[in-house]
């Protein structure tokens, strides 16, 4: 078997930078974009098996990996020549010679039920300002596979991409007061509230699954790298599988 | 430890849950951590037990069992019994003291920890209170009347206390130990620094700044704004406790403890975090001045503050076994 060999650093071009005196970022360049995401995804689980040194942790982005690092830790492990920054900044660009194109995760396929018609607050909004009808939304929204490209917001809140032109709507200018499990859109962007919170997002339907469950050991049910599919179900079907899930 | 009035915002902290951001779960932990570490060191604990960070007004709290606590950061008029105590001092309360925060005076939290241990539950490897994931913490929300928070250890100070409501030890934390008055917040230039115009780079670091009304665990809002050379988004990205973002508009708000993971808005500077502290004792109508420095610097005032404590750590627990040898 061939294996297509490529470094990090051949194949994008990158910048590093510091968030203040803790954090360092590599970034792949200011955009939403499927192969950078996967970069993104590869380089963060490399760093999840094998953290640098007096790394703390590291977390993904649209594009860009940033890790946290212990200043007092490094300050004690590396040589008194070189101040703790300037060592990460070695650490990362020798990193990005590495080939991480190993780390190319296998994505996790999630099938996501939802109830539209119910929940979707906004459809008619969509369909008014898009010349849609609401079926044809939930048809669209419900015909592609959407990649996880990062979580934030909120614990679990799964930022999405890319929706149909046809679908795609700016955010609302003022936040509401969402429900959790609310599935909305956000520009080219999907997404999943996994808490009741006020967001701005234009909310479609809801989905019945539990997105942020605090009592498991892994409380998300997506994570970044992900692939989502959404697909519609009715409103009796949605209160079984909440039914069930209590 | 019963709580007998609730206070406007009283929530376990310790120095924050790592580890986690990758899935949007944000650090938390004590805004004031050089507070929140002093108050552990002062009654002999390690760095990271968990402490209780209040805001004005304050719960009430009564000790079912004697305790030796301490309280550091903002000045609320602590009393015992109704007698004032001193801040970033060891006292051992009796059995059945009540210690109540009278005025404000000076700051926006305080921590009060106290040598027995709060009795609470990990959550995701840390013992910090996150809201609005309802998680972490004493049930994971703020204290609220009657909830009974239990010590893990239990101490004999009888043969101290004697008759008295309370006892304070003599010794103290000298938190002049930084001799320069420090009027200045430092921040490094964040990766959008240069979005800012000239005028608005040498405003930011010339004019005063004050806290807006917004100002709470997440962020601060600043008044005044500045300008950049074109308004232009950035894709999201991580941003940290002490990002200063400049809002659509030129308004700023610099990220505090409970601040998102992920953000949007371009990062003009980020406060050292030696100076974190610092700003998080600021108060809405609090004017605040910046001056720029670098990574270099910026870590040499991060390690001195660790040493710090870790000086306290060590000097305190010595203190602690003298005291209690003599008194055997």
């Amino acid at each position: 078997m061939i294996n297509f060999i490529e470094k990090m650093a051949d194949s994008f071009s990158y910048k590093i930078y510091f968030i203040g005196d803790s954090a360092a970022t590599i970034d792949f360049g200011n955009v939403i974009a499927e192969e950078i995401n996967k970069k993104v995804i590869a380089l963060f689980s490399y760093l999840s098996q094998h953290p640098l040194e007096g790394m703390v942790e590291a977390i993904p982005a649209y594009s860009s990996v940033t890790i946290y690092y212990d200043v007092g830790w490094l300050r004690k492990k590396i040589s008194v020549q070189q101040k703790v920054y300037e060592w990460i900044r070695n650490e990362l660009q020798k990193l990005m010679l590495k080939d991480l194109a190993y780390f190319r995760t296998s994505t996790n396929l999630v099938r996501i039920p939802v109830c539209y018609e119910e929940f979707g607050i906004d459809l008619q909004f969509i369909a008014e300002q898009k010349n849609i009808s609401p079926e044809e939304i939930i048809r669209l929204h419900t015909s592609k596979q959407y990649r996880v490209y990062m979580l934030g917001f909120l614990p679990g809140f799964s930022y999405m991409g890319e929706v149909e032109d046809q679908i795609a709507i700016p955010r609302k200018t003022q936040p509401q007061a969402i429900v959790a499990g609310s599935v909305g859109i956000a520009g080219k962007q999907t997404g999943i509230y996994p808490l009741n919170s006020p967001g701005g997002w234009q909310i479609i339907g809801r989905t019945p699954l539990k997105m942020f469950n605090k009592d498991k050991d892994e409380p998300c049910l997506l994570k970044a790298g992900d692939q989502v599919e959404f697909y519609s179900i009715t409103k009796d079907e949605f209160e079984n599988y909440q039914s069930r899930r209590t | 430890m019963r709580i007998i009035k609730a206070g406007v915002l009283d929530t376990i902290q310790d120095r924050g849950r790592f580890g986690f951001q990758h899935l949007g779960i944000n650090p938390g932990g004590a805004m004031d951590s050089f507070a929140a570490q002093s108050v552990n060191g002062l009654v002999g604990n390690n760095a990271n037990e968990p402490v209780i960070e209040l805001h004005f007004p304050a719960s009430i709290f009564l000790f079912e069992q004697e305790a030796m606590i301490a309280i550091t950061g903002a000045d609320f008029s602590a009393t015992i019994n109704g007698e004032n105590i001193p801040l970033w001092q060891p006292i051992i309360v009796a059995k059945n003291s009540i210690l109540q925060f009278q005025k404000w005076k000076e700051g926006a939290r305080c921590y009060l920890a106290t040598r027995e241990k709060l009795n609470i539950k990990k959550w995701l490897n840390s013992y910090s209170t996150n809201i609005k994931a309802a998680s972490g913490g004493f049930n994971g929300r703020a204290l609220q009347k009657e909830d009974v928070i239990d010590f893990k250890e239990k101490n004999e100070y009888k043969k101290i206390l004697q008759d008295n409501d309370f006892i304070t030890l003599p010794w103290k934390e000298d938190i002049l130990w930084n001799t320069t008055p420090i009027d200045r917040i430092a921040v490094i230039p964040g990766n959008e620094w240069d979005w800012l115009t000239e005028k608005s780079k040498s405003k930011f670091l010339k004019e005063s700044f004050i806290i807006d009304s917004l100002a709470d665990r997440m962020g601060y809002r600043l008044q005044g704004t500045l300008q950049a050379k074109e308004s232009n988004d950035i894709v999201s990205s991580v941003v940290s406790f002490g990002t200063i973002q400049l809002l659509p508009g030129g308004g700023m708000i610099i990220l505090m403890a409970d601040h998102q993971t992920i953000g949007g808005y371009p990062r003009i500077a980020h406060i050292a975090s030696a100076h974190l502290p610092l700003l998080a004792q600021k108060q809405p109508g609090d004017k605040i001045y910046f001056r720029l420095t670098d990574q270099q610097h910026a870590e040499d005032l991060l390690l001195q503050q660790q040493q710090h404590l870790l000086q306290l750590q060590n000097a305190c627990k010595l203190k602690l076994e003298d005291f209690f040898n003599a008194d055997n």
